[in-house]
């Protein structure tokens, strides 16, 4: 098998796992170009249903080209989307540095929306190569009643089978495309044809590599107007990818504490 | 983390240069995540400002650089100075691409080193030149091999803390290969200082071997198991417009129209399609897959398929069993003992199982037998498994990917092995059953005022070990068979085929297994009794008395039907009260005290005529013989046809005396 294709048999696996062993779940969908690759791979895996409904946790504040790709693609690949809105800022913990505090709402948010739905699965579309607290996540991650992440009791996972047994009112985080690096998802989404956001695209030298909010995240320098130069860029750059996203830079520990209150 | 090197600007996809994942274990504080950092610095690989922000991070918490902080990027890791958790990351060397997986060394997270180690194609080994061999050496040299990892590579780290000595690199390469590891290198290296890891720096000028990077160019991904028989955990099974089994291939191949058959049920089936989505445009449809494949299918036939069975190759199956051999490694914090009940896990597979052994009990790191038993935290051990359910799996040494098992207790993974059989019975422990009576007049309260479909449907729930059915092909063996394939009832089906049977039987036999799928175990007279008998009376002598003929009966049905009764926990058949004097006093659940076990007569009860109402509503198929006047029907040259007005059993045996018909398999002392 090439490369691609046992990435995708193995995000295939995860899915009918999360599928089988978990009552209630929901795909988070961010609008980004990694969830697009996840609901594609829940279809594939499913055979074209989408067998749980779709997620997207709002902040309010995305780019109006990502909720227009969420009005057109929420139709033409007929998902069950729930739409979920995020608390105003000053119901956020205080003490959080100013972007991570605003994306903390997004945290906020899942926590009403798990209350909401009592779901015992959330599927997430993180990758070991975004980020070093990432980089230690298992494939089904425990959460506690409150959404977080207790990284030291973290229970062995290995041999593909996972820990899908949360208890009552807590709930598993299922990560089917964390073994895939940001290239991995280009050389993917060229391969597939799965439809992105043209904000990742560049225009007049710059792209957005990873997008969020839009107050808090910035493109970068970038010639890449097509997804082939995209593929050529990651070959060669030694740029972080999520180097413009404010919120993992401003301290040593943002992101972590973001992460172990329940952050994706 | 993704880290693209420049160093390996090049055209050639990423999808066409092989990916090897290679795990870095030893004892703690011996420099796994340092050499991981200093891999990636020396190949370029780290991102712009990474370096300063380290040096930074460094700083602020006074301390020299410290490498370690590229992974152990949890704040507790950064201010104890240890890894807590796996972490991954990935990097390019000229030929490959390389995933490192940093595993904790401590023994407090001996559950996180497994975790990424079960992940790795290929292990370095790290020891302190100046400390030697320590606990988690020993421990981590261990469970490589448990984990199935056989690339391995040795690193004595810190060789600047002993001068650079070939002797003392030596002294520990020894030890090394004391511990029966058997390393495709052995490397003297200064992680901190970078010698031996991308470069032969002078003072290493005496070593004649590969750098680390070099060992990393010399380690191949894990070989395909697609050469070994077919194994296909069935994960799901969608329905849409028809039912589609869904499944990742874990060894072998499979093709559209394969015979395969589904366990530990033994249901036989033929592979119909392979199915996709999207269709392949332009492209002929999907006919083959191998391993690794995640893949829907359908078969040629409805059968009932579930979560949990295992699709396997019909010329080799997987062995199936009630009780569990594995050598574990435990990694709960409370210690694994006889008795204890855990949920015993084998590719989609999962059952209840209790404990019923421990024996040598092995600290890995001494590797001494520490106990029998019981097994601590971080012990392996040889463990027994009285399963609740029978599974199906491989000997680890047949197959890797079915050889192995993961134990959940209190709903967390808590240990894993590997396989190292299953026996088809359930031992059970002495005096378990001692009270069989007890349990029969239990079973028979219960199972009264149920029909005989509800009395099989919870069969299952209430005995454990091997519940095994007799079938003759008669009208009441074909409505239980019946009952027993469409609730999917696990039961093991057995015929005992006399050598004399009609031709009809065989054909009504041939149509059984077709209609319900199932293979229907056959068991035959032993060869050496069956030629005495022959010899002794001739080829039709039981004619000649009724001790000839029990004899023959003997010989033909009893002794084949006591070896399939064998080390059953119960034994279902098809006698109704009804069908003679003799069987008026049928009850619902017997105990067979000398055969230890329960019997059970589903349709004691029934009439005739609902039997009769029952396989003509289902379509069951029935001997044709039954239309031409037969009733009851055994061997060929013993049984005739009735007239009306006659008892059921009136033909066989017509010769005899009427009225004690029966052949001694259901006339032992209860």
């Amino acid at each position: 098998m090439n490369r691609l294709d046992d990435l995708e048999s193995q995000s295939v696996f995860i899915f009918r796992e999360a599928y089988a062993r978990l009552k209630n779940i929901a795909l988070l969908w961010s609008l980004g170009k990694d969830s697009n690759v996840m609901i594609w791979l829940a279809r594939k895996a499913f055979f074209g249903r989408m067998p749980f409904p779709v997620m997207h946790v709002d902040t309010g504040k995305k780019f109006p080209e990502m909720y227009a790709f969420r009005e057109r693609y929420s139709r033409e690949w007929a998902l069950n989307l729930l739409v979920e809105q995020c608390p105003p800022l000053d119901a956020v913990d205080p003490t959080l540095p100013p972007a991570a505090r605003s994306a903390a709402r997004k945290t906020e948010g899942l926590k009403l929306a798990l209350a909401k739905h009592g779901f015992d699965g959330l599927i997430a579309g993180i990758r070991r190569d975004e980020e070093p607290t990432r980089a230690k996540e298992r494939v089904f991650s425990l959460r506690g009643t409150e959404g977080g992440w207790d990284v030291r009791d973290q229970p062995p996972e290995f041999w593909n089978h996972f820990n899908a047994s949360p208890p009552r009112g807590a709930h598993v985080r299922v990560h089917p495309i964390l073994h895939w690096t940001e290239a991995d998802i280009w050389s993917y989404t060229r391969r597939e044809g799965i439809p992105i956001i043209p904000l990742y695209l560049a225009q007049n030298g710059k792209r957005y590599r990873s997008l969020g909010d839009a107050d808090i995240t910035s493109p970068v320098a970038s010639n890449a107007t097509t997804i082939d130069q995209i593929v050529e860029e990651l070959d060669v750059t030694r740029v972080a990818e999520r180097s413009g996203r404010a919120m993992d830079h401003e301290s040593e520990d943002a992101f972590e504490r973001l992460r172990v209150s329940g952050y994706l | 983390m993704n880290i693209a090197l420049p160093d390996a600007r090049r055209k050639n996809s990423t999808s066409a240069r092989s990916l090897v994942r290679i795990v870095i274990v030893g004892h703690v504080d011996h420099g796994k995540s340092t050499l991981i950092g200093r891999l990636l610095h020396e190949t370029g690989s780290l991102p712009d400002g990474k370096l300063d922000s380290l040096k930074a991070i460094s700083a602020r918490r006074g301390v020299s650089f410290e490498w370690s902080f590229l992974l152990d990027a949890l704040q507790t890791e950064r201010d104890q100075g240890i890894t807590i958790d796996t972490s991954q990351i990935r990097f390019r060397t000229s030929s490959r691409d390389i995933v490192l997986i940093d595993a904790p060394g401590h023994t407090e997270f001996l559950r996180n080193m497994i975790t990424g180690a079960s992940q790795a194609d290929a292990a370095i080994l790290i020891v302190d030149a100046n400390e030697g061999i320590r606990e988690q050496t020993r421990r981590h040299g261990y469970l490589l091999h448990l984990l199935g990892i056989r690339q391995l590579a040795v690193v004595i780290n810190k060789m600047d803390r002993v001068d650079f000595s070939p002797a003392r690199f030596q002294e520990i390469r020894g030890e090394i290969e004391a511990l029966g590891l058997k390393p495709a290198a052995v490397i003297p290296i200064s992680a901190r200082n970078g010698d031996g890891v991308a470069r032969r720096t002078a003072p290493i000028a005496w070593h004649d071997g590969p750098t680390v990077l070099e060992a990393l160019d010399g380690f191949v991904p894990a070989t395909s198991l697609d050469e070994l028989p077919l194994r296909l955990p069935v994960q799901a099974v969608y329905r849409m417009e028809y039912r589609v089994i869904a499944g990742r291939i874990e060894s072998g191949q499979l093709s559209v129209g394969d015979d395969i058959v589904v366990m530990p049920g033994n249901k036989v089936a033929r592979v119909k399609s392979i199915e996709a989505w999207p269709a392949p445009q332009g492209l002929p449809p999907v006919r083959s897959a191998g391993a690794g494949q995640s893949i829907g299918i359908t078969l040629d036939r409805e059968l009932f398929v579930d979560r949990g069975d295992l699709i396997a190759s019909q010329s080799i199956p997987p062995g199936t069993g009630r009780t569990l051999r594995a050598r574990i490694f435990w990694l709960h914090p409370t210690s694994l003992g006889i008795g204890t009940r855990v949920i015993v896990r084998s590719g989609t597979a999962e059952t209840v199982g209790v404990v019923r052994a421990v024996n040598n009990a092995v600290d890995p790191a001494n590797l001494n037998i520490v106990a029998h038993d019981v097994l601590a935290p971080n012990h392996v051990a040889d463990v027994e498994i009285a399963l609740a359910r029978p599974l199906a799996a491989d000997p680890h040494t047949d197959n890797p990917a079915t050889g192995r098992i993961v134990i959940e207790l209190s709903d967390r993974i808590a240990g894993g092995g590997l396989v190292l059989g299953l026996n088809p019975t359930e031992r059970e422990p002495a005096g378990a059953h001692a009270d069989l009576a007890a349990e029969a007049a239990y079973l028979a309260e219960i199972y009264r005022p149920l029909s005989p479909a509800e009395r099989l449907a919870r069969l299952r729930r209430d005995l454990g070990g091997r519940v095994v059915f007799t079938t003759s092909f008669g009208l009441e063996d074909q409505a239980i068979t019946h009952l027993l394939c469409e609730q999917n009832i696990d039961v093991e089906l057995i015929t005992l085929d006399t050598g004399r049977l009609f031709n009809e039987t065989y054909s009504l036999w041939a149509e059984t297994e077709r209609r319900y799928g199932r293979r229907i175990r056959a068991l035959y007279p032993s060869r050496r009794n069956l030629e005495a008998l022959i010899a002794e009376q001739g080829i039709n002598g039981f004619f000649e008395s009724k001790s000839a003929r029990l004899a023959c009966c003997h010989v033909r049905k009893i002794e084949p039907l006591e070896r399939a009764l064998s080390g059953a926990h119960a034994w279902i058949t098809g006698l109704r009260a009804e069908q003679s004097a003799f069987r008026k006093d049928l009850a619902l659940v017997t105990a067979e005290r000398d055969r230890g076990l329960i019997k059970i007569n589903p349709l004691f009860d029934q009439t005739r005529k609902q039997i009769l109402e029952l396989v003509s509503k289902h379509a069951v198929p029935v001997n044709t013989l039954h239309s031409k006047g037969f009733a009851s029907i055994g061997c060929a040259p013993c049984t005739r046809a009735i007239s009306s007005g006659e008892p059921e059993r009136a033909g066989r045996w017509w010769w005899e005396e009427q009225g004690s018909q029966e052949c001694g398999l259901h006339t032992r002392r209860r």
